[in-house]
């Protein structure tokens, strides 16, 4: 059985047992917290990778749709990619938002509880 | 008469310009890596910079680390010649960050210390499980700089018209040297500023390019695909999917291939993991990618310019008599839309983007160095090989001269790899990250029954397929653009193994985990649960 050698935990700043860190895990107040990050990130990212899929199919299989044009030499497949920047920019903008008034208030609150702990 | 000539001829009447910007990049970044040598006395020093970094400064040394010479040169290219599906890297790449900044970003900052390992393992039976984790860090990111030495060589060999073959050699040797520099000498903090020097540069030639290119067409971004329509000989065809990959139904595959080992490469890029290690907390972390997604989103919007307009304005022959795969369009279009390659802004042009070009070459040759260095001396080194008694001396010491190790083998990798278009070769990396690093990483994060066995079943399922794949691929041989163009051995269709060798790494994994018969460690599971997400024992 391998031990995890003495420089490779974070022992220098781990001060708790390691049964609190179940106890925390097991709190209502952690659970809010992993709650609020992955019903937030996980369908987002099923979101966006088929959004992206979709693109890559209508590319592959639907080239008369994408050949499209919208106006001038501009056609459907050039608007459907600048899309996909926008919804990027926008999705990371929402994150954002989202971690900043959902997840640090409640990570930071664990955070300082466990330290006052230690 | 051809570009390459045309080149060759405009280079020996502009070689001393050209050196000399490359002189004073290559100077100017040594003395950065010097000043940032001193600074560096112990492991968090030179493996994650001192963790000092802002959000905005590592955003911008993400960008630089992240902008390849496949983005660049090899976008530039591959739209230049296969129109709009070139366009693909660029979408695919960006929106790759998402993975980053959902999933990754954060916890990996708050549970990790120096490399992708100490996430991986952290739960795990640390031998093992690190020694899988330094092997495909050390594979990714040879790959990785496979394609940058080939992008090297190509384009120096160009710009001073240097035929020969030993020429060709010597410069890919050269760039070797310099990046074992700047990473011996400079570790994080030096390889940090080497990457955000280059972003800078990086961006100012190509807004610079882009400006001039869409001056030319009075803004008018339809009036420009027009002329790159028209000017390619294929028409509007060009303008729309499907010209290199809607060719038949194995080169669509290979198209949704790339397209996944795009999305999920970059979360998985071991160069790019480590990055978030060098600001102090998971919300610098977030901040860093929020800043990397705008400006790397910027660049890839500006390749449309630079692609279609090399389209536009250069002579295909020329695109191709220069570079079989167009790596040379974006330096082309910028001699070009300089005035020509006998006129003066020509000469000036073709130099300033060739040394951003070379700038961003090195700057990423280093963060790939770094990272495999890194995982060499912290994973396989210190942890496995010496369990953990190894000083910190002895570590750097270590990470080091494995610099010069991995330096010296890129260099002779590098030398085989000339023709090979640069961002297909970087997609192959991808597929590598994606297959065997990503599975692993979200596993460990998020899915509490995960064994040391699936861990292991994942990496090397995920390393062992997609290595064998591009092996027997006609990226290695049977095709005049293969690695080894004279002989035929391959048997797999796809140039790209992501299609069969992702959900084969998450299978694995999956797999893996549901058979063993160790119990998963729940304890260690929420101790690096509780760290991930709230920041607590961070380093």
């Amino acid at each position: 059985m391998d031990t995890a050698p003495a420089n490779d935990r974070p022992d220098d700043q781990r001060q708790l047992d390691r049964s609190d860190y179940a106890e925390v895990q097991a709190s209502a107040e952690f659970g809010e917290l992993r709650g609020a990050h992955r019903s937030f990130a996980f369908p987002l990212t099923v979101a966006f990778v088929s959004w992206y899929l979709l693109y890559v199919l209508l590319s592959n299989y639907a080239d008369g749709f994408m050949g499209t044009k919208v106006v001038g030499h501009i056609n459907v497949a050039l608007v459907f990619g600048l899309a996909q920047f926008l919804t990027t920019f926008l999705i990371a903008w929402w994150y954002s938002r989202h971690a900043a008034a959902k997840l640090d208030p409640r990570a930071q609150a664990i955070k300082s509880r466990l330290e006052e702990r230690s | 008469m051809s570009a390459h000539l045309l080149a060759a001829e405009s280079a020996s009447d502009n070689r001393p310009l050209i050196v000399t910007l490359f002189a004073v990049f290559v100077v100017a970044t040594l003395v950065i890596t010097v000043w940032a040598g001193r600074q560096t006395k112990d492991a968090t020093d030179f493996y994650a910079g001192g963790r000092q970094f802002t959000g905005f400064q590592n955003g911008l040394a993400i960008s630089g680390d992240y902008m390849s010479a496949a983005s660049f040169l090899g976008i530039a290219g591959a739209i230049a010649l296969a129109g709009y599906d070139g366009f693909l890297y660029s979408i695919g790449f960006l929106v790759a960050w998402l993975v980053a900044l959902l999933l990754v970003a954060e916890p990996l900052r708050n549970s990790g210390r120096y490399t992708m390992g100490d996430v991986l393992a952290y739960r795990m039976r640390q031998r093992p499980v690190r020694t899988a984790a330094g092997v495909s860090t050390i594979v990714v990111s040879i790959f990785y700089l496979l394609a940058q030495m080939a992008g090297a060589g190509v384009l120096v060999s160009l710009l001073l018209g240097i035929t020969s073959e030993a020429g060709k050699i010597l410069i890919v040797v050269l760039v070797g040297v310099v990046m074992m520099l700047y990473v011996t000498i400079g570790g994080m903090k030096g390889t940090t500023w080497v990457q955000m020097v280059k972003a800078v540069l990086l961006i100012a030639g190509t807004l610079l390019i882009t400006f001039l290119v869409l001056l030319k067409f009075n803004f008018n971004i339809s009036d420009l695909l027009g002329e790159a329509a028209k000017n390619s000989g294929i028409g509007e065809s060009f303008l729309e999917p499907g010209l290199k990959y809607g060719v038949n139904a194995t080169t669509k595959l290979d198209f949704i291939s790339l397209g996944i080992a795009l999305v999920l490469g970059t979360a998985g890029l071991p160069h790019i993991l480590i990055r978030f290690y060098t600001v102090p907390t998971a919300r610098a972390a977030r901040n860093s990618v929020n800043w990397a997604i705008g400006i790397i989103g910027l660049f890839y919007l500006m390749t449309i310019a630079l692609g279609f307009g090399a389209a536009a304005l250069l002579k295909h022959d020329d695109i191709i008599a220069s570079n079989k795969s167009g790596n040379t369009a974006a330096p082309l279009l910028a001699e070009e839309i300089g005035g020509g390659p006998d006129s003066t802004g020509g000469a000036i042009l073709l130099a300033v983007i060739s040394a951003v070009a070379f700038a961003t070459i090195l700057a990423v040759v280093a963060g790939l160095t770094l990272a495999s260095s890194s995982s060499f001396a912290h994973d396989l080194y210190a942890n496995v090989i010496r369990k953990g008694k190894a000083t910190q001396q002895e570590e750097i010491s270590a990470a080091r001269w494995a610099t010069v190790g991995i330096g010296t083998v890129a260099v002779v990798l590098g030398v085989f790899a000339r023709d090979l278009n640069v961002a297909g070769l970087v997609a192959l990396a991808f597929a590598v990250a994606a297959s065997a690093n990503l599975p692993t990483i979200l596993y460990s994060l998020f899915w509490k029954r995960f064994t040391t066995q699936g861990a292991l079943w994942s990496i090397y399922g995920g390393l062992i397929s997609s290595v064998f794949l591009v092996l027997f691929s006609p990226v290695v041989s049977g095709k005049e653009t293969s690695m080894f163009p004279d002989v035929d051995f391959h048997w797999f269709p796809l140039e790209n193994p992501g299609l069969i060798s992702i959900p084969l790494g998450f299978m694995l994994g999956w797999l893996g985990t549901i058979v063993s018969k160790e119990q998963p460690d729940k304890e260690k599971y929420a101790e690096l649960e509780v760290r991930s997400l709230t920041g607590h024992g961070a380093h």
